[in-house]
């Protein structure tokens, strides 16, 4: 897989302090056009933090982060959605009493023009919606259908296709696989596999080993705030990063009484 | 993968093809339908002879009707956008009472005070949005607080500047007056007329009049009311404004994650509940001549009934105007027919008691069929 040289996103040293709680302690990543970067990390290890840092919502205490080659200065999530940073929550994405094609336009409505008044273009976002599905591998009975309808891995896929049909460069997907079931998260990173060709940079927030494995081309590990250093694909077991997530030790001992299932 | 692609993608086995049915059974307006229908003919069959049809008494039950539908479509799109407004009863008698002192008792034109009261109400509304917004509290809690501000202002201010609780002689004080009309006068008079030389509708047969059709113009109410009911279903049906209306109504986090004003939104609806309002009041005190210190007693209620026979839910995200109109026919219909019937009109509060349980199990069923909640 060829991959573009120069990173999209450059982080150095971030920290980030919550008055005396040091949630960030020096986080150093770089994220790649084109590739599947997998940051993992237990419960608490600031992923939410970091994503938060990444995407505009929270400045940085300390440390520099570098988008396109030039300093970030984001004010809000707005700026970080119109640069091309877009962030798929995990839940707070997708509005169940509205169609799917409401939903994918949502903030973005195309219109059109009669005379001084302008309408929401229906046909146009119904038959790009349609499309986009597709081109993800999900077939909507209709563009009308509600969202409520559809399996929790359509609705992170219809979140995706969203963000990408918009134009992001930088997909950061927050846990989009923890509440699926396997079917459906096979779905999930098939898609991710999908995007990544497409060029885009996906930042794929998990604690799974397995997910992560299954697509990332590279992972780095947050533990207690700080980056343990990333690895590439082939150059780290499951059973490592494993370890690395948990902090080592107990986790051996635990993970030998349950027979080694985790 | 290989399995994957060798499927036909289009029929996937376990997505089962939706009867027509099940599809018009969650289209929002199909409840309001189905009662309209139901409502005419109970009455059609049981007051047929009662004069309910004939012109006066469809202009009887229509004029009915459309102050409920004004008030309507003004409740429905707020309610789609997640809010309420208990006030709109008080900004009723509030509206009514302001036209009064600022045309009759400060004698300004009628034009000025009409704008100026609209200008006044437009306002409150947005300072209801604005504090509902700003602090998050529920829109029941706060709206519920001006529902007695503003009746305590309409029953303290005439009785400080007049000395009664009722202001007469608005009539006189519009006579001519173009913004006057607009909302009091009546068209297609000539129209009416003519249905009466032919024969079509009742005419008086005796006194200064006789010869008059009884029916004699479409009064602007109805007019106003038909207005609204188009603007408001083709703004949230047809336009980039409606989505953000569904999506602040639906879940306002996700709305404002993907850039839905979501603040502006809900605001806009409650200046726009004010407007119609406004509207409502201003006809009636044309009509009737004089604003009165109780006016609009109960409205809030009124209209939030007849938003959710209409099919709109309770928390919003999901509703129809058109659906909201049909409720408020049926609850005009009713009200009125109930009378021509000969029914003691107590009753109707039994009845609407029952329909609005009976339209909210509805609605929530149809909620869980959209969203497949179990």
């Amino acid at each position: 897989m060829t991959r573009s040289t120069t990173p999209i996103i450059q982080m150095a040293g971030i920290e980030k302090h919550f008055g005396s709680v040091i949630a960030l302690a020096g986080v150093s990543v770089d994220i790649f056009p084109g590739e599947c970067h997998c940051l993992l990390g237990d419960n608490g290890a600031g992923k939410s933090t970091f994503i938060k840092t990444m995407s505009g919502v929270h400045k940085p205490t300390h440390g520099q982060i570098l988008f396109e080659g030039e300093p970030m200065h984001f004010n809000d999530p707005r700026d970080a959605i119109a640069a091309g940073i877009a962030t798929v929550h995990q839940h707070l994405a997708m509005i169940p009493l509205m169609s799917v094609s409401r939903n994918f336009f949502m903030g973005n409505e195309p219109e059109r023009k009669v005379g001084p008044f302008r309408f929401f273009d229906h046909e146009r976002a119904n038959r790009v919606t349609m499309e986009e599905m597709r081109k993800m591998g999900i077939n909507l009975r209709s563009p009308d259908q509600a969202v409520g309808t559809l399996s929790g891995g359509e609705r992170q896929t219809v979140a995706i296709a969203r963000a990408v049909h918009f134009g992001a460069k930088v997909l950061i997907l927050d846990e989009p696989t923890s509440a699926l079931g396997v079917r459906q998260t096979a779905n999930v990173l098939a898609t991710i596999d999908k995007v990544r060709k497409q060029g885009i940079a996906v930042v794929f927030i998990t604690h799974n080993v397995r997910h992560a494995m299954a697509v990332g081309d590279r992972f780095t590990v947050l533990n207690r705030g700080q980056t343990l250093g990333t690895a590439m694909r082939g150059e780290i077991t499951p059973e490592a990063l494993q370890d690395m997530m948990a902090g080592g030790q107990e986790l051996v001992a635990l993970e030998e009484s349950l027979g080694g299932t985790i | 993968m290989g399995d994957a692609a060798a499927t036909p993608p289009s029929q996937d086995e376990r997505i089962k093809e939706i009867s027509a049915l099940r599809r018009a059974l969650i289209r929002p307006e199909l409840g309001g339908m189905v009662g309209t229908v139901a409502v005419f003919t109970f009455f059609l069959l049981f007051a047929f002879d009662s004069g309910m049809f004939n012109s006066q008494g469809v202009m009887n039950w229509a004029v009915v009707s459309g102050q409920f539908m004004i008030i309507a479509v003004g409740a429905c799109l707020l309610m789609i956008a997640g809010e309420f407004d208990l006030s709109v009863g008080s900004m009723i008698g509030f509206a009514g009472m302001i036209v009064a002192i600022l045309g009759v008792t400060l004698d300004w034109p009628m034009w000025l005070a009409i704008l100026t009261t609209f200008a006044l109400c437009v306002a409150i509304g947005a300072l209801n949005g604005w504090i509902v917004v700003r602090t998050g509290l529920p829109s029941f809690i706060v709206t519920l607080a001006f529902l007695f501000i503003l009746r305590g202002f309409t029953i303290f201010l005439p009785q400080l500047i007049e000395r009664k609780t009722i202001i007469g002689g608005i009539r006189d004080a519009a006579e001519g007056d173009w913004l006057g009309a607009v909302f009091g006068g009546k068209i297609l008079g000539g129209l009416f007329v003519w249905l009466g030389d032919m024969g079509l509708i009742g005419v008086f047969d005796r006194g200064t009049r006789a010869g008059q059709p009884m029916v004699d113009g479409i009064p602007m109410l109805l007019v106003w009311a038909l207005a609204l009911i188009i603007f408001g279903h083709v703004l949230l049906t047809r336009t980039k404004f409606g989505n953000w209306i569904f999506a602040a109504g639906g879940d306002a986090e996700a709305a404002r994650n993907s850039g839905v004003p979501v603040n502006k939104v809900k605001i806009l609806m409650f200046m726009f509940t004010a407007f119609c309002a406004t509207v409502f009041a201003v006809c009636q005190v044309m009509e009737f001549g004089s604003a009165g210190a109780d006016r609009g007693l109960l409205k809030e209620f009124e209209a939030i009934i007849a938003v959710v026979i209409g099919g709109a839910l309770l928390t919003g995200g999901y509703g129809s105007v058109i659906g909201a109109a049909l409720g408020a026919l049926i609850f005009g219909v009713v009200q009125q027919g109930l009378f021509f019937a000969d029914v003691e009109s107590s009753l109707f509060r039994v009845f609407l008691g029952v329909i609005l349980l009976g339209a909210v199990i509805l609605n929530t069923n149809i909620r869980r069929i959209i969203t497949g909640e179990r």
